[in-house]
């Protein structure tokens, strides 16, 4: 047990050591930080900010490395999340009670993700290709639900998915962390993440050995469908409204991402959740930084791209190789 | 034989007639497509400006693509209509089409945007100056603050785009002289309501809690709408802690106005279609040659021009 726990830290450590790094910087632009009051019955600062913003990705992100692990990839996920918001807040207007709401747009989501898991898994098509076409075609899909225009809605028990409270933090907080846990309980304390990564280092070899291949990739991108399913009703009830241009617009990208920062390989196989959504709350960070610390807007992608840089060289087989070696001559006599 | 051709030349000429008598004006308009709810709005406007003129209007959805424009401004001089309407998707290309309308004597009129080709290629171009937008909430904050000491924060449009530059622009000039007005912090929100509430909750963040801030300018209104939330969630008043003034008059910044929540908004109608009908109908039945660009009034509505009727007349344009 002891072993377990020290290689989880060794293996989540420059993830951690990367967002503290990430944080002190931003702590060095802009002193105020750290600054967290309470206000509305909610903890409320910059670092809030983070976990709450950071939601959307964070969801994407479980479902993502998933998908990932299996050798796959999921690039309809922004799309998806326009679609179940679009159904969410078109539903509450025509005055749906909320659980039905919640319901139909889940369902949606999972919907989506049997869709892109029957395409790849069963019809054997590339995963980039397969999920290529509902990323094009699912906002299409959104602004049909929504004729074109955003879709507000004034339902207060909804709204509060986005922008209420649940024991001191912000909604999304909350739901992103359970259905973190959540989701690294299934997948470690049964066979389930040991069946997903054999999938991603070789498929056949795992089917040979009786691993039901097929269902457990169709089961990953439900999953992932779901949790973009989540993200957009976040991004939905925040807003009030449903922006089918907009929600999750290039989101896939920062889950993906997310996904890498966190260490797992876009081949397949090896995964970490929980190093995954340390990789969200890193490019969060990196994103409220950049808008706390007041720089002139046209330099925000370049300072992100320039960071995420850095961390992807550092984190590199490469340097780490060379750290290794350098570490091992150093012990020598 | 011959007394049928006869039969059926009159019956075609009598048609002829019939048509021309019915139908005062045949009119083009090729739309962009319905990107936004702007757009939307205009199509609806368009279609109910040539109503109430009796003007028999063929309307074509571009979908976005200037092929399909330039598709249907061929297809409209084919069937010969009285004029052209076109809300041109690019700037360019436009040349070869515009010569074949003016080949064929039919007037065109850009709506909204404009195009890089010669002027004399079209009759004229229906429009909103989106510096003059700017300077207009601008003027609004220097007169409402009077004086007094006023931070300003701006979230601007998507970086580099011409909205973004030109409302920043003018809103800069128009406050320019106002020693006590100043921007102290100016981000991107990129037009959309979820950025607009996100960069506006670092804003409070970095300024004291908000207590710095005296208004907002919003490059649209669908940004205010996002910053408006933030604002309230942080446990200000919005319109009364934070004035709010943005730009476009969309049925959504009239209900916050409405509640008290945003102060103003300067309009950027979606009536081109309106002043384009009418400098046609001067241009047909007296031969006035209309100015090359006719600006649209930028109007300000603020909370004491009955904001919920205005909510009311805009809510079913598509908005």
């Amino acid at each position: 047990m002891n072993g377990t726990l020290a290689r989880f830290g060794r293996r989540i450590a420059p993830q951690l050591v990367t967002l503290a790094v990430v944080v002190a910087m931003i702590g060095i632009v802009f002193p105020g930080f750290f600054d967290i009051s309470i206000a509305n019955g909610r903890l409320y600062g910059s670092p809030i900010d983070i976990l709450n913003r950071g939601a959307p990705v964070a969801l994407l992100a479980i479902g993502m490395t998933l998908v990932i692990a299996t050798g796959g990839i999921d690039l309809s996920v922004g799309a998806v999340m326009a679609i179940c918001g679009a159904i969410a807040a078109t539903l509450i207007v025509d005055g749906y009670s909320l659980p039905a709401t919640l319901a139909l747009s889940l369902g949606a989501g999972l919907l989506c993700g049997l869709w892109n898991g029957l395409l790849v898994a069963v019809l054997g098509i590339q995963p980039i290709v397969a999920t290529l076409i509902l990323m094009v075609a699912g906002r299409g899909i959104a602004q049909l639900v929504t004729e074109g225009m955003i879709r507000t809605f004034s339902h207060h028990g909804f709204a509060s998915l986005g922008s209420g409270n649940l024991l001191w933090l912000p909604t999304p907080v909350v739901i992103w962390v359970c259905a973190g846990i959540l989701a690294t309980l299934v997948v470690r304390r049964t066979a389930l993440g040991m069946l997903i990564e054999a999938v991603g280092i070789n498929r056949r070899a795992s089917m040979l050995a009786g691993v039901n291949a097929r269902l457990l990739i169709v089961t990953v991108y439900m999953v992932s469908g779901l949790c973009a399913a989540m993200a957009g009703l976040i991004v939905t009830a925040d807003i009030r409204g449903a922006d089918a241009n907009n929600a999750g617009l290039f989101l896939e990208l920062d889950a993906i991402l997310a996904v890498v920062v966190g260490g797992t390989s876009l081949l397949g196989g090896h995964f970490s959740l929980i190093a995954s959504l340390i990789g969200a709350m890193i490019i969060q960070a990196i994103n409220t930084g950049i808008l706390v610390a007041g720089f002139p807007p046209e330099f925000n992608l370049v300072i992100k791209a320039c960071i995420v840089l850095a961390i992807l060289v550092l984190q590199s087989p490469a340097l780490q190789g060379a750290a290794m070696l350098f570490s091992r001559t150093k012990g020598q006599p | 034989m011959f007394a049928k051709t006869l039969l059926g030349a009159s019956l075609l000429a009598s048609m002829t007639l019939l048509s021309s008598a019915a139908l005062s004006q045949t009119i083009g308009f090729s739309q962009i497509g319905s990107e936004s709810g702007w757009r939307a709005a205009e199509t609806t406007l368009t279609k109910q400006e040539a109503e109430k003129r009796g003007i028999d209007l063929k309307f074509s959805d571009a979908q976005q693509k200037q092929e399909n424009q330039i598709k249907a401004l061929r297809s409209f001089i084919a069937q010969g209509v009285d004029a052209i309407l076109v809300a041109p998707v690019v700037a360019t290309g436009w040349d070869a089409v515009l010569k074949e309308a003016k080949e064929a004597e039919i007037p065109v009129v850009l709506l909204d945007r404009m195009v890089d080709s010669d002027k004399d290629l079209y009759l004229t171009a229906v429009g909103s100056d989106l510096v003059h937008e700017g300077s207009v909430a601008g003027k609004w904050l220097v007169d409402t603050v009077a004086g007094k000491d006023c931070a300003v924060v701006e979230l601007q449009g998507t970086t580099g785009s011409s909205p973004a530059i030109d409302r920043k622009k003018g809103f800069e000039q128009a406050i320019a002289g106002a020693a006590n007005i100043k921007i102290i912090r100016s981000q991107t929100g990129d037009f959309t309501r979820a950025k607009g509430k996100e960069v506006m909750e670092s804003f409070l963040k970095a300024e004291n809690g908000g207590k710095n801030i005296c208004a907002l300018y919003a490059h649209n209104d669908d940004m205010a709408v996002g910053a408006i939330q933030a604002i309230k969630e942080a446990g200000l008043k919005p319109g009364t802690d934070i004035l709010v003034v943005s730009i476009d008059a969309v049925p959504d910044i009239f209900q916050a106005m409405a509640a008290g929540e945003a102060n103003a908004t300067v309009e950027l109608t979606p009536n081109m279609a309106g002043p384009a009908f009418d400098a046609l109908k001067a241009y047909m039945d007296n031969g006035t040659v209309p100015p090359k660009f006719i600006q649209t009034e930028s109007k300000l509505y603020t909370q004491k021009d009955d904001p919920a009727k205005e909510y009311e007349a805009r809510k079913g344009l598509g908005y």
